[in-house]
């Protein structure tokens, strides 16, 4: 097997769909620095570049006015054991243009492996940009993901972004999203995770409402057990008349785990609002006990639980 | 009628208020013993303290299930020997859907769980199967949905033991009619329902009631003629009295 066969191989495994063989589909597919496939669209251009040394430059532009019918495959990764993987990612989603994009990120085998991407991400005016972001470590927990993003939101555009790590071990992720939102943008931001044994979870993610009416979410579902943590920085500044945010932020341990939340909200004027919601805490009682009523036992009962909320 | 349930002389105490005092309780396969009595007097601690539940441990007195000793078991070990509960406040679950929840109960029990038997378990509770089943079992649902969705899920584990509190409350009286059906299907299977209420028309499906007052069960009879006494007869719990009042009750089901 090739590398590329390997990679999609490992992205099936960690639950991707089969898509690139169909034309219709834009894919891009990096292991390490290595560019393995790129596949491109009417209305969708993919841009790769290998930079400085280990470094590959992605660039997606969607054309103005286009909407792409199937959402666009990113298939990122490093097979072996050891490895550094390095993108700069940029994404111009033109006036009025739709697209989706799912990103896989998967290290099967990862003892040793680090991940850093940036992205800048534009979207213009009447914009639609859907991202979500899947992430497979591996069992082992040595992988450490560091991600940049700088987004910017235009009048009337849309952002939903969701981030999942639900199997298999987190190691170490540093996550950093900020987004600018202009008039009557709205922009939701999600984030599910779980992570064991000594995994360690750090998110910001910040939105500076500064248009008039513009919308944001941020959410976010934790789950952390043995001695993992979680730390959730969620700022939301609204400083625009009619613009509006919320903050939600559940988080349920279990063992020696560690979870902290710190919502920051930040109102600048008097026609805007924001709220915001944290729960932490472990599994509810009341939850626990109606299925413990019904014949699950303890672990059981807390794994429906905590499935349910990270899949809700 | 065999023996189901055998509660003797139990006392519960909660954060050093008496809950529960002396309580005596027997219930046959196959039979419903209503519950009755003013909100606070201990039904659904009574309920909880026989499914085992978090800080319900009794202080005195023994709880037998066919002919065995419970006390020392868990709450998922209770409903692995047939005992349940219907909550009176259900929990709600965020991303578990209808069907889900419905079918934990057989497959923790290693059991196949049919569609025909998930639609079976609906249509009973007047649920249309295919409108809920893909649902989740979260605060989209009404507080009457919620609740006959959890009697629903406690008829498909066709238990032997079934603690029903309150499921009257809050759904409407076209369903109401439901509950009833439900209960008629346990005495049905042989099952012992232990159904706590405030409703007239739940008595009817009753064959035997008790009424607890202050944690004290004060009279046991036959249904109508315990809620009988208990609309038109019963001095009101704050009664200075009630101490003497409680204490001459006893003397008469004693
Ligand atoms: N953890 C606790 N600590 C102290 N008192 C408690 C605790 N939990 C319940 N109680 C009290 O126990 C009493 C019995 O409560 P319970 O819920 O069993 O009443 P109930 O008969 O089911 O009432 P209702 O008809 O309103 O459902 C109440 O006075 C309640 O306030
Ligand atoms: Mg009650």
């Amino acid at each position: 097997m090739d590398d590329y066969q390997m990679m999609v191989e490992a992205y099936k495994e960690a639950g991707g769909e089969d898509v690139f063989a169909d034309s219709e589909v834009a894919h891009v597919v990096l292991e390490r620095d290595n560019i393995l496939g790129a596949h491109e669209v009417e209305g969708l251009s993919v841009d790769l570049k290998n930079r400085e040394e280990g470094l590959v430059g992605v660039k997606i532009e969607v054309k103005e006015g286009y909407k792409i019918q199937k959402p666009v495959h990113m298939c990122f990764g490093v097979l072996p054991e050891k490895g550094v993987q390095k993108i700069d990612m940029e994404i111009e989603v033109q006036e009025e243009a739709e697209v989706e994009v799912m990103a896989d990120c998967v290290f099967p085998s990862a003892a040793k492996v680090k991940h850093i991407m940036n992205a800048d991400i534009h979207i213009r005016k009447g914009g639609s940009y859907t991202y979500k972001e899947n992430h497979y470590h591996g069992e082992k927990g040595g992988v450490e993901v560091i991600a940049n993003s700088d987004i910017k939101l235009e009048e009337n555009s849309y952002l939903y972004t969701i981030f999942s790590l639900l199997e298999g071990r987190v190691g170490k992720i540093d996550f950093d999203y900020e987004a600018e939102l202009g008039d009557f943008s709205t922009m939701e931001m999600l984030a599910r995770m779980q992570g064991a044994e000594d995994d360690e979870i750090k998110i910001r993610e910040a939105g500076k409402l500064k248009g008039r009416g513009a919308r944001g979410l941020l959410d976010s579902k934790i789950a952390v057990q043995d001695d993992a943590s979680a730390e959730i920085l969620n700022e939301l500044t609204a400083s625009a008349p009619e613009s509006q945010g919320h903050v939600d932020c559940t988080e349920i341990i279990k063992d020696e785990a560690v979870a902290r939340a710190v919502p920051i909200v930040e109102v600048r004027d008097p026609e805007a609002k924001v709220t915001h919601e944290a729960a932490i805490g472990s599994v509810d009682d009341t939850q626990l006990q109606t299925l413990m009523a019904r014949g699950l036992d303890k672990e059981e009962a807390s794994e429906v639980i905590i499935q349910g909320m990270l899949n809700d | 009628m065999n023996s189901l349930l055998n509660i003797d002389n139990l006392d519960l105490t909660l954060e050093n208020t008496s809950i529960l005092r002396d309580i005596s309780l027997e219930i046959n396969e196959g039979e419903t013993t209503a519950v009755i009595g003013p909100n606070g007097c201990g039904k659904s601690s009574l309920a909880y303290t026989i499914m085992g539940l978090k800080d319900y441990t009794p202080d005195k007195g023994e709880i037998f299930f066919k002919g065995e000793e419970i006390s020392g078991y868990s709450i998922d070990e209770r409903a692995k020997k047939g005992i349940t509960l219907a909550w009176q406040e259900p929990a709600r679950f965020e991303g578990v859907t209808v069907r889900e929840f419905l079918s934990l109960g057989l497959k923790s029990r290693g059991e196949q769980v049919t569609e025909k038997k998930l639609a079976r378990a609906l249509r009973e509770v007047a649920i249309v199967p295919e409108k809920y089943l893909d649902r989740n079992i979260d605060e989209t649902l009404s507080g009457g949905e919620r609740k006959r969705i959890e009697l629903a899920s406690i008829l498909i584990m066709e238990p032997e033991l079934v603690m029903l509190d309150e499921p009257d409350s809050g759904v409407d009286v076209v369903a109401l009619n439901n509950i009833g059906n439900v209960i008629s299907d346990f005495k049905k299977e042989n099952t012992g329902v232990l159904l706590i209420t405030h409703s007239e028309e739940m008595l009817d499906f009753a064959d035997k009631a008790v009424l607890i007052c202050k944690g004290k069960i004060i009279k046991k009879g036959n249904p109508g003629e315990i809620s009988e006494y208990f609309r038109y007869e019963c001095t009101p719990c704050e009664d200075e009295d009630y101490e003497k009042h409680t204490k001459q009750e006893v003397e008469n089901v004693g």
